[in-house]
């Protein structure tokens, strides 16, 4: 393994922009791909796993697939549920070519996200090689970890533009000890207050889909809990096999409602947000938080009405990427994130233009 | 131990013609009950819960809102003055230490509750609220604020966003991370900038990440919005006790392992038990080498659950007494132990030194031998509290500053810990933060690239190196001593 650290710091040193990437799952993500690409998969395993202690670290070119099934094999799970895209096989085994690394890079989370806490929230440590094919390490294998800046969790989601991450750790969740899957007929604006309502007591929500009047509900935890809850609530209960297909194809997106080429939008927005009123079909996640849009939208439109509710829109699939795939920042903002690419990644070497062209 | 310039005295830098054209220049933005600048006014701001570190600023500066701060912040920019913010001062590494020759800011003035919305489960609050204040004002809406530090009733949320503050309770329900929504902030040059949203997420790098737990030195928070959760409709407590550390350890790994996260989990050892039962009398037993508490939180059905559960795990692995809290009167009497942790050992001794390192769970009972060895060679008596579930541990190190050497050498034992923390893969803290208490024991932690790292980041958001100066990232120089000293890689 030392050999491919050195094979990446040599390539890192030419200077010359390169294109990191894991199984390549969302080459479709972010901006324009430029550079030549840089593949982490030979860079893989799993190099500590204590199920007592809810940590796992593995190196970046790990599948997703291994480090999810390794963690099944201790009955635990990644809570945030990332997606893996690409190659998922619904109702067996997934077999993804997403890379623990690709996915931390892009910092996606998949349906139980609005419960359980985003991919960041899980980081606890990233081993990174800046510009300067320096190797850094920052956070670390244990759930408490003030000391330093939280560089693990600004890497997060920064789609590789400030180092290449070679080694996570992240921390792990019990898988819950029950489930359930519920189905109510329901409008748009009374399955947004519904859901905004039932967020605020305690019932063991764990995901949300509407779409087309229909609203499906998965709650997860202790027994007592999901029964009661169950019970609470009423609508339609969902037979266990179809659920499990059903929450899947959602996070890899290959229900209907994502299959296409219409451009696919992403509205992230404030849970309590009322019906957006846009041309085309919406589905709606994360209790009301994550909004996605299929159609050929005036993009102007689109961020205004995300802005004017307190969210943001982005191009998450297909379109025409020109006017920009994430909302801008304010030049404040920019001028912070110019100067952290700057000192991570002095020439411009990683992923140059995938989040944000000046970046 | 060498004192860091922070600590350079306590007499007062009046004659300096700098500190003249401050006062002026400031005294045009700021109403003049808002500047203090008399000796005795600026003595309560000398130093915060880290004690033995003081130090008297130039000047306190006392806002009332935001275009104040502002312009504070623009005098001290135009000025090349550093600026330390303080809320409470309840800190516990000296990050609110003022800076001789600097301001401190007080956001004391910022205590409004802007806006609580109980359908969207979040409150907007200014940066001087008190942590439990935000539980009070929510609670008729059965919500309530989860990160619970041990000072929740007077630290701010100011603080504890620079700290990111943890508690009792953060295994379940997170740090100040997981639990704050979005930020207003003013840099150093006045620039105030938004970071995170009532979204869930906000485009761009995770900023957020960076300004929480960042020690007071990337910016100033302005106002934060902040998760409101569901209040559990019950909450119970089994309390153990064990002969051993080891079967305490392995009871909880026992209770992970059995797919259950504890709304809390905590140890006392044997010397920390004694202090609390003197003090609260909760009923412990002072036989046992190890207490342990868990709770349970959540609906009826499923609290009965879990208490089942774990009771069953703790006798498995040797428990010698199992009380399960019969009321909330008992289950709040054998929590009140457990947070009067400090208090009680600070009845036993004059002084104490309170460690904040967190190691993987399973090294337990080698640190803690270690702990026990260590204490015998420095002649100074250590009780442990322990996060137990997240594996952060506190020693409190007991001392008498009156008696010669003895601060240094409980200084030095601390010193030891952290490090000891390190090399079984922790860190040197967990949630009290570095500031310049463990400014030194960096150096062991981190490289020196890795520091550089850390400085960039901190010259992004603020280029002059004007806010909180010197603290929690330390410089070359400083790890060049130590080393000299100290067994820094």
């Amino acid at each position: 393994m030392t050999d491919r650290i050195e094979e990446f710091r040599s390539r890192i040193l030419e200077r010359k922009p390169l294109r990191l990437r894991g199984g390549g799952s969302k080459d479709f993500y972010g901006g324009p791909l430029s550079g030549d690409v840089l593949d982490t998969r030979g860079y893989s395993g799993i190099v500590g796993y204590e199920p007592t202690e809810l940590v796992i670290t593995a190196r970046a070119g790990t599948p997703l697939a291994e480090l999810e099934s390794a963690l099944a094999a201790r009955r635990q799970v990644l809570a945030c549920e990332p997606p893996h895209f690409g190659n998922a096989t619904i109702g067996g085994e997934i077999t993804g070519g997403a890379t623990i690394g690709g996915a931390v890079a892009a910092g996606l989370s998949g349906p139980r996200r609005a419960v359980a806490g985003s991919l960041r929230d899980y980081v606890l440590g990233v081993k990174l090689m800046d510009g300067e094919g320096r190797e850094l390490n920052f956070g670390g294998q244990v759930m408490k970890n003030v000391a330093g800046f939280d560089v693990s969790r600004l890497v997060t989601g920064s789609l590789g533009t400030l180092g290449l991450i070679l080694e996570v750790s992240l921390k792990v969740m019990p898988l819950p000890v029950a489930q359930a899957t519920l189905r109510f007929e329901m409008p748009q604006d009374r399955a947004l207050d519904a859901l905004n309502g039932w967020g605020g007591q305690p019932v063991p929500l764990a995901a949300s889909c509407w779409q087309g009047d229909v609203l499906t509900l998965r709650l997860s935890g202790a027994q007592a809990a999901v029964t009661a809850a169950c019970e609470k609530l009423g609508g339609e209960r969902v037979a266990e096999a179809e659920a499990a297909d059903f929450w899947i194809a959602l996070r890899e997106q290959t229900t209907a409602f994502f299959v296409g080429d219409a451009p696919l939008w992403r509205l992230s927005v404030p849970s309590v947000a009322p019906p957006l009123d846009l041309p085309g079909a919406q589905l709606i996640e994360w209790g009301g938080a994550q909004r996605w849009l299929r159609g050929a939208v005036d993009v102007t439109q689109l961020r205004e009405t995300a802005a004017r509710v307190g969210g943001h829109a982005s191009l998450f699939r297909g379109g025409d990427k020109t006017g920009g795939v994430f909302a801008s920042l304010s030049p404040a903002l920019m001028e912070v994130h110019r100067r952290l690419k700057q000192s991570f990644d002095p020439y411009g070497v990683f992923n140059p233009g995938r989040l944000y062209p000046e970046l | 131990m060498s004192q860091p310039e922070h600590s350079a005295g306590t007499v007062q830098d009046t004659a300096n013609p700098d500190r003249e054209a401050l006062l002026a220049d400031l005294a045009r933005v700021l109403p003049a009950a808002a500047l203090l600048f008399a000796a005795e006014d600026l003595k309560p701001y000398e130093c915060d819960g880290l004690t033995a570190y003081r130090a008297l600023p130039w000047v306190v500066a006392l806002p009332q809102n935001d275009e104040q701060v502002v312009a504070v912040l623009k005098v001290c920019h135009a000025r090349h003055v550093p600026v330390v913010a303080r809320g409470a001062g309840t800190g516990l590494s000296g990050g609110a230490t003022p800076v001789v020759q600097g301001v401190v800011l007080s956001l004391a003035k910022f205590m409004r509750i802007l806006e609580i919305d109980p359908l969207a489960r979040l409150a907007r609050v200014q940066p001087g609220v008190r942590n439990q204040a935000i539980s009070e004002a929510v609670a008729p809406f059965g919500l309530y604020y989860a990160p619970d530090p041990s000072s929740q009733i007077a630290c701010t949320i100011g603080g504890n966003v620079a700290e990111n503050s943890g508690g009792v309770h953060c295994l379940k329900y997170g740090l100040t991370l997981h639990n704050v929504l979005k930020l207003r902030v003013a840099l150093m040059n006045g620039e105030v900038i938004e970071i995170g949203s009532h979204a869930l997420d906000d485009p761009g790098y995770d900023l957020m990440a960076l300004m929480i737990g960042s020690e007071g030195m990337l910016g100033v928070v302005l106002e934060a919005t902040v998760k409101l959760t569901p209040k559990p409709r019950t909450a119970q407590v089994v309390m153990a006790s064990f002969d051993s550390v080891i079967e305490a350890g392995n009871a909880v790994a026992a209770i992970i392992a059995a797919g259950i996260i504890p709304a809390g989990l905590e140890m006392m050892d044997k010397l920390a038990t004694a202090a609390v039962e003197d003090f609260v009398h909760a009923g412990y037993d002072l036989a046992a080498a190890a207490i342990l508490l868990a709770e349970s939180d959540g609906t009826v059905e499923e609290v009965a659950e879990e208490i089942t559960t774990m009771s069953t795990l703790l006798e498995q692995n040797g428990a010698r007494q199992l009380r399960i809290s019969q009321s909330e009167a008992e289950r709040l009497k054998y929590w009140a132990g457990r947070k009067a942790a400090f208090p009680a050992v600070g009845r036993i001794t004059p002084d104490y030194l309170c460690m904040d390192g967190t190691i993987p769970r399973k090294h337990l009972s080698h640190v803690l031998t270690r702990i026990a060895e260590l204490s015998t060679e420095y002649h100074l008596r250590c009780a442990n509290v322990f996060h137990a579930g997240d594996g952060n541990l506190h020693p409190l190190i007991m001392f008498d500053a009156r008696n010669p050497g003895e601060t240094e050498r409980a200084i030095a034992f601390g010193a030891k810990i952290l490090e000891l923390s390190v090399d079984v893969g922790g860190t040197i803290t967990g949630e009290h933060g570095v500031g310049i208490e463990k400014v030194k024991q960096m150096c062991v932690q981190f490289s020196r690239e890795e520091l550089e790292a850390f400085h960039a980041v901190k010259a992004a958001f603020d280029p002059l190196t004007l806010l909180n100066p010197g603290k929690a990232v330390p410089y070359p120089r400083h790890c060049s001593e130590y080393r000299l000293t100290g067994s820094a890689r």
